[in-house]
């Protein structure tokens, strides 16, 4: 292998201005975990509540959240951004249109969360439908025996159960949530792997450094995700339920 | 706004469309077959291999599963020309990539569909003369594979959904394609929606049959 190893490239000042590479992968690191944190909350609000739908007794919600799900499902999230990305705008009334593509603050990140959130609820609400449907039928029983609503049933009898379920499937929800990121760089969001194809382009090649670093810091967060989750289903346990150790 | 868009250029670029598209599904295809058989080998060193190689391949496992297959397509568009001097397009790259990365996830599957098969079937098997490999073949694999038939295949439609990745070394797939023939026409909206439909009818299909297929092997007991 014919290959020149150069650590020092991370010190390095960057051709445009005089920060260092190293400053580069800092910022990139916090696009990255800006994007999949902020993306997992829309995921984790919108998924549980048309997860709900789906288990809904009416069934016109019930069929609004299929579609939903079908639709956020059944294309690859790099498309999924690139429609909000380019098609999208082009959509909208012609003002607007116009705001959102020459004036629109953080353009290229509020897509990317957009997309991403959107694309990572529609599995949340499968996960979320699975842990409602998994209990046993007498508990929603139970709870209109004791007079509550529908409503009321569902948010102090089913999903605190059903939460707990789903822990571990939404662990695997959350750190694919930052593997999925990464799509972002293709509209120009300066995070982790936008900043190593920039750095390998500028060094002339230092391919394998500038690869190894993000890899690295994504396997960190992707871990990071874990060990929160795994606090999590700690803390939610109930005595009596089968928790991992 | 919708009255602008022009779908009439979607009869010119349909060949082009469709070598993408074609393209798109013989990478599955292929990194499917592959990824199934090194996952089952890999499924198999970790229940049944000495403690070095099942150990090896947990670590390829995790390893696989811990990084985003984004990044991996990189890696091995970089890497390989490196460590082979040999170069291949982005086409051959991305195939090695996805039958490697897969193998990882179909593993996961298989490990799970052996464990399912009650160990006295394996003893059975020994008590009737046959040797490991003989059992694994006869008796194991044809009944785990047939119970985890609807994860493989959730599996192979996440793959598919996976190959518009390949987007990012430039190897031309359906979403490239579309993109291409978008620019080249000048009507890069209506062929975004139009791989949009494309991707969703296949993926919609195969999720209807992921389902079929889960009622027809559930095993009635």
């Amino acid at each position: 292998m014919n290959y020149h190893w150069n650590w020092s490239i991370f010190f390095q000042t960057v051709p445009s201005g005089d920060e260092t590479y190293l400053a580069w992968i800092i910022h990139g690191l916090g696009w990255t975990v800006a994007i999949s944190l902020s993306a997992w909350v829309i995921a984790l609000v919108l998924g549980s509540l048309i997860g709900t739908l789906r288990t809904a007794p009416n069934r016109k919600l019930a069929l609004l959240g299929h579609a939903w799900v079908e639709f956020f499902r059944n294309v690859p999230i790099l498309l999924q951004l690139f429609l909000w990305f380019f098609v999208v705008p082009e959509l909208l009334p012609r003002d607007l249109s116009l705001w959102v593509k020459q004036e629109m603050p953080a353009k290229e990140f509020i897509t990317a969360v957009i997309a991403l959130g959107l694309f990572t609820s529609a599995r949340v609400a499968e996960q979320v439908r699975a842990g409602i449907q998994s209990l046993p039928r007498g508990q929603m029983n139970a709870g209109l025996a004791i007079g509550f609503t529908v409503p009321q049933t569902y948010r102090y009898v089913l999903l605190p159960m059903a939460f707990r379920i789903i822990i571990p499937p939404l662990t695997s929800e959350f750190m694919n949530a930052f593997k999925n990121s990464g799509v972002a760089y293709a509209v120009g969001v300066w995070e982790l792997i936008f900043v190593s194809r920039q750095m390998t382009e500028e060094t002339g090649g230092q391919v394998i450094e500038s690869l190894i670093v993000p890899t690295v810091l994504y396997i960190l967060c992707a871990y990071g995700a874990n060990r929160l989750m795994h606090v999590i289903e700690k803390r939610a346990h109930v005595p009596g339920f089968i928790v991992a150790k | 706004m919708l009255s602008t868009l022009d779908f009439s250029i979607i009869p010119l670029s349909l060949p082009f469309i469709l070598k993408g598209l074609l393209y798109s599904i013989e990478l599955t295809l292929i990194s499917m077959t592959g990824g199934i058989v090194i996952g089952t080998l890999l499924a198999l060193a970790r229940l049944s291999g000495g403690p070095v190689l099942a150990g090896a391949a947990k670590i390829y496992v995790d390893l696989m599963r811990s990084i985003p297959l984004l990044l991996m397509i990189l890696w091995f568009f970089f890497l390989i020309p490196l460590l082979t001097g040999f170069r291949m397009g982005q086409e051959n790259s991305a195939i090695i990539t996805f039958t490697i990365f897969q193998a990882a996830f179909y593993s996961e599957i298989m490990r799970a569909g052996i464990q399912s098969i009650p160990k006295g079937q394996v003893f059975a098997g020994y008590a009737i003369g046959m040797t490991y490999w003989q059992t694994m073949a006869n008796v194991v694999l044809p009944q785990a594979f047939r119970n985890m038939l609807p994860v493989l295949l959730t599996q192979t439609f996440i793959l598919f959904q996976d190959t518009s990745l390949v987007y990012a070394i430039g190897a031309t797939d359906l979403l490239k394609a579309a993109e291409n023939a978008g620019k080249n026409y000048n009507r890069p909206v209506e062929m975004y929606l139009f791989s949009a439909l494309i991707y969703f009818s296949i993926c919609f299909s195969l999720s209807m049959l992921v389902r079929h297929v889960q009622k027809r092997v559930a095993i009635q007991r």
